[in-house]
């Protein structure tokens, strides 16, 4: 029910800030999706899309961080076997 | 996908149970609340990747699941009407309530129809001006920004012949009533990612402090779920009871602003019953007296009043995390996806589902 998933703008119609609408691509197949809740979101962007609204610009940066943690974790070696 | 994929690489993944390893010193016990997570917890393996002093339980964050049983009666009352199209997101229409489902509605001549978002079931109504069209308004904090978008487009645009029949619920007062429970087993939650995206996650700050027990906000992911066990576990042994977020590519500490203005446009806190669970106070949203006009249950005469659960299913049990779904006499047997005894059997997100699905042979987990 909660289920939402990334996908990118690749055009964007509309001035009422209600109705402003994206074609999103999700790995290749593009749907309408409202963009009233992200009105800062532009033209190759990825949005998080949740029946058929974008609730969040993904933050690329962050999405990076994931590794990185792991990357600090490897050189903390906090991922070495511990004898048993 | 571009941010999915490379969150289901499996290096990645067992770097992260690896750690999880690393840090556990004792037994935890720890809750995802989303009925997407648990799915994900199943259908990838990740709770055999944990070390055994790790237990996963399964919390009530599936909106199918804790629909309460009349309401599912008055949505199959109300598709029954000739003069009704009955709109719902496809994951309600097999969820039993006493008299039937909303695909035995359809197959007595009901008009149901399955909608991808409820702005499509508003255009519906705009271009069938001689029918009612009712929206089944289901969900968590997730989806409340859509379904207040169609209310106040529908108001805007004055269309007379749009309604809803509700039943949000909320996350926050639902770990509450977990905590506050004399049987909660529960030491660390993994917050519901999207729900999060909306709201947010000060709400969760007071919760964390009062109950000293860490939240960390999780996406939906292996390695995301894998990260937010991690960081959960850390939190346990450290003895600390933060707030974190791991999944900071979509959610905000203060959530999304415009999402927020529109939902308390729309609609206001109210009690709300949860299937399997009871009434829990201010647990719902429900519409506000301006957008009265708008819901389903002012504006048809319904004859469903209030229904007692029956029956052998323990899915209040499971959705609390006091239960796991094999511990269900009727688990696998008597209820299976295809005659479901409760919600938790019929939503691809309810635990007993996704271990149906995936652990066919379900035992506890032991390394």
């Amino acid at each position: 029910m909660c289920l939402a998933i990334p996908g990118q703008i690749l055009s964007i119609e509309g001035d009422d800030p209600l109705s402003r609408t994206g074609k999103v691509s999700f790995g290749g197949i593009v749907k309408d999706v409202n963009l009233a809740y992200v009105p800062e979101a532009k033209v190759g962007d990825y949005v998080i899309v949740h029946v058929g609204f974008a609730i969040s610009i993904v933050d690329e940066k962050e999405a990076q961080e994931v590794f990185e943690y792991l990357r600090q974790m490897e050189e903390l070696g906090e991922l070495q076997e511990q004898p048993a | 996908m571009r941010f999915i994929e490379e969150y289901r690489d499996a290096q990645a993944a067992r770097k992260f149970a690896e750690a999880i390893r690393n840090a556990v010193t004792r037994d935890w016990t720890i809750m995802e609340i989303c009925g997407g997570q648990t799915h994900a917890i199943m259908k990838f393996g990740i709770d055999e990747l944990l070390p055994p002093q790790i237990t996963l339980l399964h919390g009530p964050g599936c909106p199918v699941c804790v629909t309460p049983v009349e309401l599912i009666d008055k949505a199959v009352e109300l598709a029954s009407r000739p003069d009704v199209i009955f709109c719902s997101f496809g994951d309600m229409l097999r969820v039993p309530g006493t008299k039937g489902d909303l695909l035995s509605a359809k197959a007595s001549g009901g008009d149901v129809r399955i909608v991808y978002s409820p702005l499509d079931a508003l255009q519906l109504a705009i271009k069938n001006p001689d029918r009612q069209v009712v929206f089944f308004a289901v969900g968590f904090e997730t989806t409340a920004p859509a379904n207040a978008m169609a209310v106040y487009q529908a108001k805007q645009k004055g269309v007379q012949n749009f309604s809803i029949l509700v039943s949000h619920v909320l996350v926050p007062p639902a770990i509450e009533a977990i905590l506050r429970s004399p049987r909660n087993r529960v030491q660390g939650f993994l917050a519901a990612g999207h729900v999060c995206t909306v709201m947010g996650y000060t709400e969760y700050e007071p919760i964390a402090q009062k109950y000293h027990v860490p939240i960390v906000v999780t996406g939906f992911e292996p390695v995301d779920i894998l990260q937010g066990i991690y960081l959960c576990v850390k939190q346990l042994e450290e003895g600390r009871a933060e707030v974190e977020n791991q999944y900071a590519r979509s959610v905000r500490r203060e959530g999304n602003r415009p999402a927020q203005e529109l939902i308390r446009e729309v609609f206001e806190v109210v009690p709300r019953k949860w299937r399997g669970i009871g009434e829990i106070p201010q647990s719902g949203l429900g519409l506000r007296e301006p957008y009265w006009e708008f819901d389903a249950e002012r504006r048809f005469p319904l004859r469903t009043g209030s229904v007692e659960e029956a029956g052998e299913c323990i899915s209040g049990l499971i959705l609390q995390g006091v239960k796991k779904p094999y511990e269900c006499p009727a688990f696998g047997t008597r209820c299976t996806p295809e005659h479901p005894l409760g919600a938790t059997m019929v939503s691809s997100e309810g635990a007993c589902a996704a271990y149906f699905k995936y652990r066919r042979e379900a035992m506890p987990h032991k390394a």
